[in-house]
């Protein structure tokens, strides 16, 4: 395939860069939102529900582009603070995906078999322990392939950051593209395939972790 | 930094191109539901031939960006097929053949829980093939994900800003073109999410009621 020459991809591999660096610091930001918010969701206070329910409605019921837009253009300006278009890009994808995150995190607290709680209750277990020891480890396992689909989703929402001009891999296409009309085919192929090849790892890291917290067990 | 006088000057504009932004998910909602029933067909194919290569595509659309597949259809398309689409049928095509994987699937859990009996009673009544799928099959097994349809939906509205990319004049192009001639963005941006909160946050708990009749009505089918 002549078409698909390989000088176009240094500067398509430099804007992936900021496109993995983004991918893994959202992913981070969205894992604690998630866990905060799942389990924040469960807990006594009518308060402490209803501030955690309105963050992930909010988030789950509006665009993540707009949420984008909002935190970059919006925010800035109604704190007066600037915010990095990379701060914001992390913001948002982070926020967005944590909201989805935390069903994922309390669906799977919520599926511990009642009696484990109960035996850990019986073992004179404080909540936290109960917690760490024994519902976290077993919910970790079910959580995983949830969270699997949602990184896929936040890669690919990774891509929306280049309308903020974020040098992410899909902006360094754009940018390639004006220079030379005629090879467009050949950089959104390419830019289709990195996608697709950060994906399989993202998919393949995930089966790992799923063969790790389930080895051992039945 | 709120200027309510401006955001209720502005409030009309956006809400003029609500329309748009709906028939942009209707109609990418309607080509992803009757594109994704033949490809749920083809990955249940029993020939490796088809089902194999429908699986591959499908993968691969599922995990990379809209964003990049729209921009194909309207750059690409045009420079090697010669084929010029404007930029809210790309834009409708692009969501409805990127939501049709997702689509595909949920039909084809849908066929996959109909019970083997099903198959070997219509079988034994010498339905013919078509009947089989027309009269026994996907009217059991199309109600079902009902509920799990109206979710696509939903996340089908809620993509549509990603269309102002390719200059598809939805709410957030049109609250970026009103929010640049007067650089006050907290007003047009904020409105647009309240918009998008208000249209999407019912539809959703309407769905969540469906979701429970219909796990209701499953436990007492059952129970009986």
């Amino acid at each position: 395939m002549e078409w698909l020459s390989l000088d176009l991809l240094p500067p398509l591999l430099t804007g992936l860069k900021t496109t993995l660096l983004l991918t893994f610091y959202s992913i981070i930001v969205a894992l604690c939102c998630a866990f905060l918010a799942g389990i924040g969701r469960l807990s006594r206070s009518p308060i402490l529900r209803g501030i955690i329910t309105a963050y992930v409605e909010i988030f789950r019921g509006t665009s993540l582009l707009v949420q984008l837009f909002w935190i970059y253009f919006a925010l800035p300006m109604l704190l007066d603070i600037r915010l990095s278009a990379m701060t914001a890009a992390v913001l948002a994808l982070g926020l967005n995906y944590g909201a989805y995150g935390s069903e994922v995190v309390r669906s799977s607290i919520l599926a511990v078999p009642k009696g484990q709680i109960e035996a850990s209750i019986a073992l004179n277990m404080t909540p936290y322990q109960r917690m760490r020891r024994i519902v976290l480890p077993q919910a970790w396992a079910m959580m995983l392939p949830g969270f699997g689909n949602l990184q896929i989703e936040l890669l690919k929402g990774t891509s929306l950051v280049y309308l903020i001009t974020l040098m992410d891999v899909t902006y360094q296409g754009i940018t390639l593209r004006s220079y030379d009309i005629s090879r467009t085919p050949a950089i959104f192929a390419w830019l289709l395939i990195l996608y697709f090849i950060v994906a399989y790892a993202l998919t393949l890291i995930i089966r790992l972790a799923e063969r790790k917290a389930t080895a051992g067990r039945g | 930094m709120w200027d309510w006088q401006y955001a209720k000057s502005i409030l009309p504009k956006l809400l003029e191109v609500i329309p748009t932004t709906l028939a942009a998910t209707f109609a990418g909602f309607i080509i992803a539901c009757l594109l994704g029933l033949p490809i749920a067909l083809a990955k249940r194919s029993s020939s490796k031939w088809i089902s194999f290569p429908v699986i591959a595509v499908t993968e691969f659309i599922r995990s990379t960006p809209l964003l990049i597949q729209l921009f194909v259809l309207v750059f690409v398309l045009p420079q090697s097929l010669g084929i010029i689409l404007s930029p809210f049928l790309a834009g409708i095509l692009g969501m409805g053949i990127h939501y049709s994987t997702y689509l595909s699937e949920v039909y084809r859990s849908g066929i996959d829980a109909i019970p083997k009996g099903q198959w070997e009673a219509s079988i034994a009544l010498n339905f013919s093939k078509t009947r089989t799928w027309t009269r026994i099959v996907l009217p059991q097994s199309i109600p079902p994900t009902i509920p799990v349809m109206g979710n696509y939906l939903i996340v089908m509205f809620k993509e549509t800003p990603t269309l102002s990319a390719i200059t598809v004049v939805e709410l957030l192009m049109t609250a970026k073109v009103v929010g640049s001639a007067s650089f006050k963005y907290v007003e047009a941006f904020t409105l647009v999410g309240v918009i998008f909160f208000l249209l999407s946050y019912p539809s959703a708990l309407l769905v969540r009621a469906l979701e429970r009749r219909m796990k209701r009505r499953e436990r007492r089918g059952l129970a009986r």
